[in-house]
């Protein structure tokens, strides 16, 4: 069995931190997760629960975001709980933490302490707006930092004017590309580590992240000197559908060798090589007629059939998935893509699976998500044992 | 210091997920190596906007996602092509790419065959639908990963139609998502010597990063609906109009706390007093009568006087900035989230850094977007020890090309 050989304590709730960890933990990686005595994770109560019935120890989210997590009740508020998460850090070679910046500090566990503690230790902090600059003590939820990223203000895309207002992006998909910046350059951190360095302190601002991903899209105020907007890119890209069954599609419009496998899909209706129609410029001055013809032709297939009609003359299109969507797909099926996890509670659920998984690497079985404060005697009877053997070096 | 130094890869990316990915490692620390060819050359070199374009170092999206590389010319169709692209791999630790399925076995380049040229190789193979299974020829661009991924059906306003996003958070997404997978591999080289192969699905990726939306239908056999700015509970949860031009400001209240702040912020204290907006559950149920009122306070300030004046009350508030905005944050600009680059065609300009600040490894950009073979003669002349005569006679015939 490979697993990551390493130990990571995670303090952190709810999202962004937890799918840090979470990373981490589904390659093997020890991950203790330090929660709050009695209510635990946030994730724990906001559900989804099986028939709508709240338990924390049955939320969708939490189960999702914590697998292969041990949790340990901690009460870091209290002198006891400091000490105890202070012997967790001494051989530990990661903290995910997510306290807003200097609370950790305040409580003597800030970085310079820690370092004196471990030197070894790597201190990975994801917050709203990272550790230094003027917003570091900014509040923002999922929906703020969408916006403050600049990925909200470009969404609806294809807004049909500017009077539709900006919209955050699904679930909390910012949260989670603040989880993978952690767990990115927690894993930097640890191969310079253990190649010739020390440990240090990783200071990921989820804003930063979620700007970065949008690079491709702001650099055209670096091109132009305008901010691109929602209403669309100026050229001919793409054109949603709708389906005989009601389902949504996609069809891909971006070149000549696209519309001509998407105009075979469509039976080679005589008006796809007519002016206006038989060219790109006349297709993109003509958008809105041409999704009305795409749209009446998507209205005799369903979404299936469409998918797979355009994809066999070799031009792209794809359905817009629901979940059940999502599950039922034979190609996510086939590769893997679900993994059933058995849970005391929750019960056997199909999640998600990791699907980075690598080749020759012979990973643990997926681990469920633990029950809050599961671990506590377990791994404080694992620091007593080590204790004395420490005292004697 | 470097984080990844010493790390050499070898880029047969393309477009955009592939090239993200390796940037991000360049950032990192590694020495990136982009194979390319003038008989093809990479879609971002060669198309811009409306069109082709006449000049292959003048687009700036080309720019965005290779920084920091190195550049060499090998014509991959020729065999000497693929023989020169072999003992590059032989003296690395990395192979990325994104062709195709099918098109590296075509090309004698797949993961069984680098393999044997480098034992402990890493490589990463990335593509829409994946390497296997029934859709694996199949085309995908950004907006099929996102349809497919489920994020498409969940973006947007709950009553109007669902949105692919934007044309590049797909692959950015599954760019940083291989950059992870590819630390994961160097991690279990470093404890066991061992390489790996790694098939990535831009559609697997996405989903992934929804898995929590998804855990309603392993549940209980419901999908979720997109639901705009809006939150099941929370009220006010939603952007708000302001002063300036198509300017809005977004507020998440998610407690007493911050209601509290909100209503001392926009001075009315009296609303607590309102039956109406008593509890959280009260205001979701009034939060259109509460929205009317927010935007009434927000209409006469700009984006940043508002989200400064609701911060400073303790309350979630922040503009939906846009791209002019961010470039010149104070904040955005304090952190080094923005740093200029000179490149000979673009000029000097303004990019976005890598979002993680390392107190010992700092990551940096190693340089400029490389022009076409830019680094031949080092890479191909100093490394491979290929001599001024065989390079030529190679460029000659369209290999070194």
């Amino acid at each position: 069995m490979d697993t990551l050989n390493v130990k990571v304590i995670e303090l952190a709730d709810f999202v962004a931190g937890p799918y840090c960890g979470k990373l981490l933990a589904d390659f093997g990686a020890d991950v203790i997760k330090i929660e709050r005595p009695g209510r635990g994770d946030d994730a724990r109560h906001l559900g989804p629960f099986k028939d709508d019935v709240p338990n924390p120890e049955a939320s969708g989210t939490f189960l999702y975001l914590n697998t292969g997590k041990r949790s340990v009740e901690l009460d870091i508020e209290t002198d006891e709980g400091r000490d105890t998460l202070r012997a967790l850090l001494r051989d530990a070679d990661v903290l995910i933490e997510d306290q807003m910046p200097g609370e950790l500090a305040k409580l003597g566990l800030g970085y310079e302490d820690l370092r004196a503690l471990n030197p070894n230790l790597i201190v990975t902090s994801i917050t709203p707006f990272g550790q230094v600059g003027p917003y570091r003590d900014y509040k923002a939820r999922h929906l703020n930092l969408y916006h403050a990223s600049g990925q909200g203000y470009l969404l609806p895309m294809w807004a049909i004017n500017l009077d539709v207002p900006p919209c955050q992006g699904p679930g909390y998909l910012g949260f989670f590309d603040g989880g993978m910046a952690g767990a990115t350059a927690t894993l930097a951190a640890l191969f310079w580590r253990d190649a010739s360095g020390t440990g240090q302190h990783i200071d990921v601002s989820i804003q930063h992240a979620m700007m970065a991903l949008e690079r491709s899209q702001l650099r055209r105020f670096i091109d132009d000197g305008v901010s691109p907007n929602r209403t669309g890119k100026g050229r001919l890209l793409e054109s949603l559908v709708q389906c005989s069954d009601g389902e949504f599609a996609v069809v891909i419009l971006s070149s000549q060798q696209q519309w001509l496998g998407l105009w075979r899909a469509m039976g080679e209706p005589e008006w796809g090589m007519k002016p206006p129609f038989d060219t790109q410029k006349g297709r993109s001055d003509n958008y809105a007629e041409l999704r009305a013809r795409l749209n009446e032709w998507a209205g005799t297939v369903t979404q299936d059939e469409l998918f797979h009609a355009i994809q066999r003359e070799g031009s792209a299109a794809a359905p817009i998935l629901t979940a059940e969507g999502v599950f039922k797909l034979a190609q996510f099926r086939e590769r893997g893509h679900f993994v059933t996890i058995d849970h005391p509670v929750a019960g056997p659920l199909e999640y998600i699976g990791q699907p980075t998984r690598p080749v020759g690497i012979d990973l643990p079985a997926k681990r469920r998500a633990p029950l809050l404060g599961e671990h506590t005697e377990e791994v404080l009877a694992q620091l007593r044992d080590r204790a004395p053997a420490r005292q004697s070096v | 210091m470097d984080a990844l130094q010493g790390i050499r890869v070898i880029d047969f990316g393309h477009v955009l997920a592939g090239p993200w990915c390796t940037m991000q490692l360049a950032s990192l620390g590694a020495e990136v190596i982009k194979v390319e060819t003038r008989s093809r050359p990479d879609e971002q070199r060669a198309q811009h906007g409306h069109g082709a374009a006449d000049n292959l170092e003048a687009n700036s999206n080309f720019f965005e996602v290779n920084l920091g590389k190195k550049s060499v010319t090998l014509n991959l169709t020729t065999e000497q092509g693929r023989d020169l692209a072999k003992r590059l791999v032989a003296t690395a630790d990395i192979v990325l790419e994104n062709m195709r399925p099918g098109v590296m076995t075509k090309l004698g380049l797949d993961y069984d065959a680098l393999v044997k040229v480098k034992p402990d190789l890493i490589m990463l193979s990335l593509s829409g639908f994946g390497a296997t299974g029934p859709l694996r020829r199949y085309a995908a661009y950004n907006p099929c990963f996102t349809s497919v991924g489920g994020v498409s059906h969940l973006t947007g306003y709950a009553e109007k139609k669902p949105n692919t996003m934007t044309n590049s958070g797909g692959d950015a997404r599954a760019g940083t998502a291989a950059v992870f997978a590819a630390l994961v591999a160097l991690r279990f080289r470093q404890q066991t010597g061992k390489g790996s192969y790694i098939d990535s699905s831009s559609c697997e990726v996405i989903n992934s990063m929804i898995g929590d939306q998804m855990m309603d239908f392993a549940m209980n056999g419901r999908s979720p609906k997109r639901h705009g700015n809006a939150d099941p509970r929370m009220a006010p949860h939603g952007v708000y109009r302001c002063a300036g031009k198509d300017e809005w400001v977004s507020i998440a209240v998610g407690d007493e706390e911050e209601w509290r702040g909100l209503v001392r912020a926009l001075g009315t204290p009296d609303w607590t007093a309102e039956p109406g907006f008593a509890t959280a559950p009260d205001r979701k149920a009034n939060e259109a009568a509460l929205d009317a009122r927010i935007s009434a306070w927000t209409a006469d300030k700009t984006y940043v006087e508002a989200m400064r004046l609701l911060q400073a009350e303790g309350v979630p508030a922040t503009p939906s900035f846009k791209a002019e905005d961010l470039f010149n944050d104070p904040h955005v600009l304090a952190r080094g989230q923005v740093e200029e680059v000179d490149h000979p065609v673009l000029g000097r300009r303004r990019t976005i850094t890598a979002p993680y600040r390392f107190s010992e490894t700092p990551t940096r950009i190693r340089g400029s977007a490389p022009f076409i073979g830019a680094d031949n003669a080092e890479i191909l002349g100093g490394g491979l020890g290929l001599s001024q005569e065989e390079m030529d006679r190679l460029a000659a015939e369209k290999v070194v090309y």
